[in-house]
């Protein structure tokens, strides 16, 4: 068992959640209020990684930031290490691999409020940011709640984006599920199947949070 | 405002992002025919200078890529000279590095195939003209040395263009030698080196392919630029004495 590599997939999965989170609520909730130029296209794109496969992030992200580009070059600068094959650049990678995933359900849950309780709450004389904290989010918790679970358990499962941004590195860019896939290649078919097995029972088990929770916070759904 | 300020916040993170890899050993790239001589190279150095260097097996060509792209590696033990001699071109590198091994080939054939070995690829040949070859492993010539070596050979027997659509192609050799040996094909061109380790061994017959059936699998190591003193102590040690011993019981043929 590669616990160095246990620790590097929940770090990324924490990780993903804090960055995307916020993003996601300001964002999904956007999406469904408002209305403006180019909805359609900014929704496929935030939907677009869904569908992509991740060799094309991977591609993107490695020619964009590697060492061989000036952004890159700019980064290894600033930060004194290059961002592919290191934690951030993980980070980054699966910030986007995520993006749908947190957007979708955070918007479906804001889209479920209808437009009278929002009208109601601002008849109130609440402020927009009160309106937003005690009325909106409360409502909108379940799907804030699915948003961060899936993030979680999907970033758990990413590999090929993370095999290819990350490199493999032990310690800093193996996560649980590239460890797996290196005993493999290391003919180590006993670490592999603990790792493996690890892995199930981790996403089994967040799985059954995510249903669990559904059905406390939402009764009727469930 | 909120979207441009949660951009710089997200962008400062990342700079500002402790390193992870800051207090670990230091890594080295290497080709993964080395997969089991150098870990225990690596573990016989550990043990006689008391540190550590972390080995991450790869084939040359994809590590090559990375360390193009910034991939912090301190050495790499490559399966041929052309890719370590890229990145010299390149200005990665001390210097031209040193040859560190010969690698061998072998046609190895799972237990209960019928493929018969023979260091000639006869018993291929008619296996594949009888039409009973569904499969067939080797390691992706366009990345992996031993994958190229492999071509060399099964073109000088002319066998490549009845072979090709039955293919399987390992990302590195490491991959071929695990679709050659766990019976999803009739056998597969691997490295000697991963063939020599006892767990892999019971697992079929094998026969060495002669050395003038391909280009020789020259295998070179290189220091990269930012190689430390400990990386440059391994490398040292990769051409003591007791490496090469480690080398040689693993198949593989040491210069000098």
């Amino acid at each position: 068992m590669d616990w160095a590599a246990l620790r590097i997939s929940l770090w990324l999965g924490a990780g993903t959640i804090a960055i995307l989170l916020p993003f996601g609520v300001w964002f999904g909730r956007l999406l469904a209020v408002r209305d403006f130029r180019g909805k359609l296209l900014v929704e496929a794109l935030v939907t677009v990684p869904l569908v992509l496969p991740p060799t094309v992030l991977g591609f993107y992200l490695l020619v964009t930031f590697g060492a061989r580009s000036p952004i890159g070059q700019a980064f290894q600068a600033l930060a004194g290490h290059p961002l592919p094959f290191s934690f951030q650049g993980l980070l980054l990678a699966s910030a986007i691999a995520n993006m749908p995933f947190v957007v979708q359900p955070i918007q479906r849950g804001f889209e479920a409020i209808p437009s009278d309780v929002r009208d109601a709450a601002a008849c109130c004389g609440l402020t927009p940011w009160q309106q937003f904290l005690r009325i909106e989010l409360p409502l909108a918790w379940p799907g804030v709640l699915t948003a961060s679970i899936l993030t979680f358990a999907h970033t758990l499962g990413e590999f090929g984006v993370v095999l290819m941004v990350g490199g493999n590195l032990p310690g800093q860019t193996r996560t649980l599920s590239v460890a797996i896939y290196d005993r493999m290649q290391a003919f180590d078919d006993r670490g592999a199947g603990v790792m493996a097995a690890t892995l199930l029972a981790i996403a089994v088990a967040t799985l059954m949070t995510t249903t669990a929770l559904s059905r406390r916070v939402n009764p009727s759904r469930g | 405002m909120v979207r441009r300020s949660f951009c710089a916040l997200f962008a400062v993170c990342l700079v500002g992002l402790p390193d992870a890899g800051a207090q670990r050993p230091p890594a080295i790239a290497a080709a993964a025919n080395l997969n089991f001589a150098l870990t225990e190279i690596a573990r016989q150095f550990e043990r006689d200078r008391g540190t550590r260097v972390d080995v991450v097996f790869g084939a040359s060509g994809t590590l090559t890529r990375q360390i193009r792209d910034g991939a912090p590696f301190e050495m790499f033990l490559a399966a041929d000279e052309e890719f370590p001699g890229q990145l010299t071109a390149a200005g990665l590198t001390r210097d031209a590095g040193a040859e560190y091994a010969i690698g061998r080939l072998v046609l190895f054939a799972p237990t209960g195939s019928p493929l018969v070995v023979d260091e000639r690829l006869d018993g291929l040949s008619r296996l594949l003209h009888a039409g009973q070859v569904t499969r067939f492993a080797m390691a992706n010539p366009d990345v992996a040395p031993y994958g190229r070596a492999a071509e060399a050979t099964l073109r000088k027997r002319g066998l490549w263009d009845a072979i090709r659509s039955r293919l399987v192609l390992g990302d590195s050799i490491a991959q071929a030698a695990q679709f050659a040996t766990s019976g999803n094909a009739v056998g597969g061109l691997i490295a000697y080196s991963l063939v020599k380790e006892p767990a892999l061994a019971n697992k079929g017959t094998y026969a060495l392919i002669p050395q003038t059936d391909h280009p020789p699998l020259r295998q070179r190591m290189v220091l990269l630029k930012q190689a430390t003193p400990v990386v440059e102590q391994f490398y040292a040690y990769m051409q003591g004495s007791a490496a090469r011993t480690v080398l040689i019981n693993n198949g593989y043929e040491v210069p000098r």
